[in-house]
């Protein structure tokens, strides 16, 4: 009846909730960094990032 | 209406009175004689009438308040300004951090002669125009207030970058009394606060002719601009070719400039635009996932439901109806 994947996850509500929360933190952080790598692309050269180190270095 | 109604309950009174067979025929002939009593041309007449009198009531409150009130001249609505096709206001476009750097060498170099931007702190030009040291070295140019000393005396200090951009008058009154009674306004929050923003600020200052038109009424003291409500603007031209020295020798137009600076003020106005949109994009992203699962979620709930089909079967008629 049981499958091994959900004796693993979601047998007791203990895991599950652990489950759910670190399945939420993990999704958060690799959606935010794929995010913002598909941000960076889309404004390539416009953002201070890209245009810093002329000033930067000048300074230094 | 009213009238046949009464007629008609009388009637059925008169009926119980005389009894349920009379009742069966009086109705057929009194209601050709309630008819004949109120003459079909009568009837169209008031139809008329009535029609007549709310068609004319609604022309008249339309005629009264209905049309559009023009309590100005296009001269005092001004031109409306041309839309350019601004690439910072895309929906996933941040602002050209190399524009902003050169929009604020305009505004530092011409602008801030007269207007103030006084809501803009040095810090915040840190990280998006400025490097720190930049920003640092451009603070202790000026000289702020600094706390009251041992002695109560208030000394200046050199500027950090905690503090304002320095306005160049120090109040309003001086600064109408500077300008021949016309206040610059604040730039911080300009592109907000005109109708057009952005367009119009750019038309506004590309848009001197190089002298008024023939027939144009222009005060004394002001300048033609047919961008300005009124058309008659205290501020003259001030953007000419190579008014400035770009640093990243970006050839110094008048339309450079004023695009450059333009994009400058809209940064002063919307500092959070580019994480906002970030944010914004991120959102769409998730909330377009979720919605297009609740809605299979949704047709998968009621697959059953919607392809049930229910028949009705009566029970087989026979000929004989008692057994």
């Amino acid at each position: 009846m049981a499958s091994p994947l959900y004796n693993a996850l979601f047998r007791r509500n203990f895991q599950m909730l652990g489950v759910v929360f670190v399945s939420a933190f993990a999704f958060e952080m690799t959606y935010d960094v794929g995010m913002n790598k598909v941000w960076d692309n889309i404004n390539k050269g416009r953002q201070w990032k890209d245009i810093r180190q002329k000033y930067a270095e000048a300074e230094e | 209406m009213l009238a046949r109604s009464c007629l008609r309950s009388t009637r059925i009174l008169n009926g119980a009175r005389n009894g349920a067979t009379a009742l069966t025929k009086r109705p057929i002939s009194s209601y050709s004689s309630g008819a004949s009593s109120e003459s079909p041309m009568k009837l169209n007449m008031t139809a008329a009438a009535s029609t007549a009198l709310a068609i004319g009531s609604v022309a008249w409150y339309y005629h009264l308040y209905g049309s559009t009130a023009q309590a100005m001249t296009p001269a005092e609505e001004g031109l409306h300004p041309t839309k350019y096709p601004w690439v910072h206001e895309h929906w996933l476009k941040t602002f050209d951090h190399q524009a902003l750097r050169r929009g604020f060498q305009v505004y530092r170099e011409v602008c801030a002669a007269c207007h103030s931007l006084s809501r803009i702190p040095y810090r915040s030009l840190v990280g998006t125009i400025l490097t720190v040291d930049e920003a640092k070295a451009m603070a202790e140019e000026n000289e702020y207030d600094s706390e009251p000393n041992d002695e109560g005396e208030i000394e200046q200090r050199p500027g950090k970058l905690s503090d304002y951009l320095p306005s160049p008058y120090k109040n309003d009154e001086a600064a109408r009394a500077a300008n021949q009674g016309a206040l610059p306004p604040d730039l911080s929050l300009i592109v907000k606060g005109r109708h057009g923003g952005c367009d119009y600020i750019f038309s506004l200052l590309t848009g001197y002719p190089e002298e008024p038109p023939a027939g144009a009424q222009v005060g004394a003291g002001l300048n033609f601009n047919p961008y300005f409500p009124g058309t008659g603007i205290a501020m003259a031209r001030v953007l000419y070719n190579d008014l400035v020295e770009y640093e990243d020798e970006t050839p110094a137009t008048t339309s450079q400039m004023a695009k450059d600076v333009v994009e400058f003020l809209n940064w002063a106005a919307e500092p959070e635009m580019d994480d906002r949109k970030r944010m914004g994009m991120k959102v769409l992203a998730v909330t377009t996932v979720l919605f297009a699962l609740s809605v299979w979620v949704k047709r998968y709930k009621w697959a059953s439901v919607k392809s049930r089909k229910i028949a009705y079967d009566p029970p087989k008629a026979s000929n004989r109806v008692r057994d």
